[in-house]
């Protein structure tokens, strides 16, 4: 189990700016840390950079013309800048980017097996990282033969996580694993989130605009406004937050619940 | 009346008249067939991993039988030659990832087919220059391959066989099924088909794309050279080996460009189609159909089946 007083910083992102194509700048000094053991929840609202803060991390940022242009990035104390994403990943820090990505034409089964590209170990060791995917999430098994296209979102969304584990990660950069799922197929993503957290010992970040789910998951959280960090905090404190709560989980204490309300009263305090 | 029965009765009569011209037919259009699909998997292999045309196949073919007769003329053990045209080959594949595939990633597939048409000419400059431009003859007999041929009495007749194309069957469709298990089997294959289908989901599990290029060049390098083993002992080494070589063009219209089966299937179709049609038909055209008649199928293919008989499926989810 997570020990918020004891803990080890594996992942530590210092001040950086990103900017893509040469000339946009989307990260504008973004600072953040991954506890060992824990599930860090990255928030914010379209566009405020949470993909890409996770791009960055696990190098995939180049191959989309963009890149790091200040500060640094650290994991196990290692400046990650000149790895790519391979490297990344046999360090133990795999992506599972938004909107899954399943590999349409490949069976269920053999996205998971790509999942262990990187590793060098024996038939027999990948074989039992399939049984443990299939154990955490049973559906798969079912499909395992099926082009993971024509499964459903929450099957390519498992598959996705699932072929991340086959990597045997230390580290999942997980973006937004609850988009375009229906509520209870979320939580059910989130409850296997939650015992890879704490069986198999696999620290999490969690992008997330489902501010709900995450801070419920969550051991702390950094909120993310156009590309810089406006909040931070443990999950419990975040929840608790009035700001938070206005902003991001839709609630406030006078009772405003729709999201235009929100929106609009947003705006005020904007400019006042 | 009399031209309908030219073309739609009398071949069809002379087929049954003569059994042993038409099995003859038959073997010659396999053996060119087989070769076909060779040629259209090394072409298939590429555009599935990089979505890159490779225009400069055929040129590669003609390399690869050009250096192998010619480092054999300047004295090299015939296997040894054969080992440096395969370095050759792998120093070329190495060669495009660096300086053509990797500076163009992200760029669209017309330009990256374009670099291959630049590529082309460059070898064709090079290959000129350090081969030389005259035809030669390939060093089949050399290598150990089995010369000569044999005749066998079939359906009252007799059927000639040529040994080299007998090697040539045996060697190109066995290197046709080891792709096939290397391309569905293995890692390295599974890597390749990732990659095919997404590039960016690929290269966050960590397949690194700059080997992958490296590797289906590589193998397309390999295809060229038993492809222009086989075709140099067909007719000669020389420059024209390149327009059997775009020949997979067709083929890999009727296959499918990115099927693997398609590749073996198209192969087929053509080898043996402008065979039978040669024998059959080419007579009343003027002879020569050969040259033309799989850009006529794969013509009619393009009006009817765009696709080609096996291009990949595009998957709805409904
Ligand atoms: N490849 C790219 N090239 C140029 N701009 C980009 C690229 N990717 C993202 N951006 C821009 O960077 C900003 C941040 O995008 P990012 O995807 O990181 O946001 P996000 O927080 O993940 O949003 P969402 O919740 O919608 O996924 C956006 O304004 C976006 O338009
Ligand atoms: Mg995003």
């Amino acid at each position: 189990m997570f020990d918020e007083k004891n803990t080890e910083t594996v992942l530590e992102v210092s001040n950086i700016e990103v900017v893509y194509n040469n000339i946009i700048l989307v990260l504008r000094g973004v600072s953040l840390s991954v506890e060992k053991g824990g599930i860090t929840a990255l928030l914010g609202g379209n566009g405020a950079g949470k993909s890409t803060t996770l791009k960055s991390i696990s190098n995939l940022l180049r191959s989309e013309r963009g890149e790091v242009t200040k500060g640094s990035i650290a994991y196990n104390g290692d400046n990650i800048k000149d790895l790519n994403p391979a490297d990344m990943v046999r360090r133990g820090v795999i992506q599972v980017m938004e909107g899954r990505h399943c590999f349409e034409h490949l069976t269920v089964e053999e996205n998971l097996l790509t999942g262990a590209y990187t590793r060098k170990g024996g038939r027999a060791e990948v074989q039992e990282s399939l049984e443990l995917v299939y154990n955490y999430f049973p559906r798969l098994r079912e499909r395992r033969k099926s082009l993971a296209g024509y499964t459903s979102g929450g099957e390519q969304q498992m598959t996705a996580i699932g072929r991340a584990l086959m990597s045997v990660p230390e580290t999942i950069l997980l973006d937004e694993p609850s988009m375009g799922l229906a509520p209870q197929l979320v939580e059910e993503i989130f409850e296997i989130v939650k015992q890879l957290n704490e069986k198999e010992n696999v620290s999490f970040l969690l992008a997330e605009q489902n501010t709900n789910v995450a801070l419920k998951y969550a051991h702390k959280g950094y909120i993310l406004e156009s590309g810089r960090v406006v909040m931070d905090g443990p999950a419990k404190e975040l929840r608790e937050n009035p700001d938070v709560k206005e902003f991001y989980l839709g609630m406030s204490e006078e009772g405003r619940s729709s999201f235009k309300e929100t929106r609009s009263y947003r705006r005020r305090k904007r400019w006042l | 009346m009399e031209i309908l029965h030219m073309i739609f009765i009398a071949p069809f009569l002379d087929m049954v008249a003569l059994p042993d011209l038409f099995f003859q037919g038959l073997w010659d259009g396999f053996v060119g067939g087989t070769l076909y699909a060779l040629l259209a998997l090394g072409f298939v292999l590429i555009f599935k991993a990089s979505g890159v045309f490779n225009f400069s196949q055929p040129i590669l073919m003609v390399l690869a039988a050009l250096a192998l007769v010619s480092f054999y003329e300047m004295g090299i053990n015939p296997w040894i030659s054969v080992a440096l045209v395969l370095l050759l080959m792998y120093a070329l594949a190495f060669g495009v990832e660096r300086v053509i595939l990797r500076n163009l990633v992200n760029q669209d597939g017309n330009i990256l087919f374009m670099s291959t048409i630049g590529l082309t000419f460059v070898i064709i400059g090079a290959a000129q220059w350090i081969f030389g431009g005259v035809p030669r003859s390939m060093i089949h007999a050399e290598l150990g391959f089995p010369v000569g041929s044999s005749e066998w009495p079939m359906f009252g007749g007799a059927v000639y066989f040529e040994h080299i194309d007998i090697s040539a069957v045996v060697l190109a469709s066995s290197l046709i099924a080891i792709l096939a298990v290397f391309f569905s089997k293995t890692k390295i294959g599974r890597g390749l088909r990732a990659v095919a289908d997404d590039h960016q989901a690929a290269l966050s599990v960590g397949i690194s794309l700059n080997q992958i290029w490296v590797i289906v060049w590589f193998v397309a390098g390999i295809v060229a050279l038993v492809g222009g083993l086989f075709w140099g002992a067909r007719s000669d080494v020389s420059f024209a080996l390149q327009i059997i070589g775009l020949k997979a063009l067709p083929v890999l219209i009727i296959g499918g460009f990115t099927s693997v089966p398609g590749a073996i299937i198209g192969g087929l179709i053509i080898g043996l189609g402008e065979k039978i049609f040669e024998i059959y038909w080419g007579p009343m055209m003027g002879g020569s159909v050969e040259g033309w008649f799989a850009y006529v199928i794969a013509l009619v293919f393009l009006l009817f089946k765009p696709q080609g008989l096996f291009g990949e499926k595009i998957i709805e989810r409904v």
